[in-house]
């Protein structure tokens, strides 16, 4: 990056997590479901730890709560135990798997 | 129960809720101390296994991450202690926002290891729980320890509302 560039014209082509390939980020952190952590505080804390919206920490709180666990992170196995490590620290219960 | 004020959050606590914080904050410390023990099901709750299926790698997750997970975990304890007024008083606490979320990290960790002693189940509906267990003895360390759970609920529920507030 730096130095001068030509004016963009085209619209910046931007890496949507959505569609790298599984291969490329195999690694997932979960949150699972427990009787006594609140719900708003598991949102409180997706919103806190990953920068979330409210409505997909929501979202996210209500697949935990509901389906029994959620997926609430994926990429480099260091960067899902770095992120799992965290989740402890608040009391979440998270594992780390392969997605 | 706690409100904002400005930048801080300030709850009034009558003296018996001051001497049951500092128990159960008390009682976390000592579980991440002289008490630590892998095979007690509060330790397992409180570090779980992040590799559930695979023992050698949560050994090395472990190896790397619990010494500081405990010192964070004996910290935001300490930080409750820290806040309550000194000796057998009731009184006013102010905390700052970083105090504030030691206190929510504190008051889960606190409440996380109640729950698994209390062995509280998804459904578990509290006020039956404490209604059966007056009716077998009112004066049982259950009805004490029950109580004392549901207060931590809504005290972090306080505290929580009035920092997203």
């Amino acid at each position: 990056m730096g130095g001068m560039a030509a004016p963009q014209v085209a619209p910046v082509e931007t890496p949507d997590t959505d569609e790298v390939p599984a291969s490329d980020r195999p690694w997932v952190t979960i949150v699972w479901d427990d009787p006594v952590n609140l719900m708003t505080y598991v949102t409180w804390v997706f919103q806190k730890l990953f920068g979330y919206s409210r409505e997909k920490a929501e979202q996210l709180m209500l697949d935990v709560h509901h389906k029994g666990k959620a997926v609430v992170s994926s990429g480099a196995r260091e960067r899902m135990e770095h992120d799992a490590s965290q989740l402890h620290a608040y009391g979440l219960w998270a594992t780390v798997d392969r997605s | 129960m706690f409100r904002r004020h400005g930048d801080r959050y300030v709850a009034t606590f009558a003296v018996d809720e001051v001497r049951v914080l500092r128990k159960v904050a008390s009682e976390v410390v000592g579980l991440l101390t002289d008490g630590f023990d892998h095979g007690d099901p509060v330790v397992g709750r409180l570090f779980p296994e992040v590799y559930p299926d695979d023992a050698a790698s949560t050994a090395e997750f472990r190896r790397y991450t619990e010494g500081d997970l405990k010192t964070a975990k004996i910290d935001q304890a300490g930080a409750i202690l820290a806040a309550l007024p000194d000796g057998e008083v009731g009184g006013e606490v102010r905390l700052d926002a970083e105090a504030a979320e030691a206190w929510l990290r504190a008051l889960n960790d606190a409440r996380l290891a109640m729950g698994v002693r209390l062995e509280i189940k998804d459904g578990t509906d509290l006020g039956e729980e404490l209604d059966d267990a007056v009716a077998e003895d009112p004066t049982s360390s259950r009805v004490f320890q029950l109580s004392v759970y549901a207060y931590l609920g809504y005290l972090q529920e306080s505290l929580l509302n009035a920092l997203i507030d």
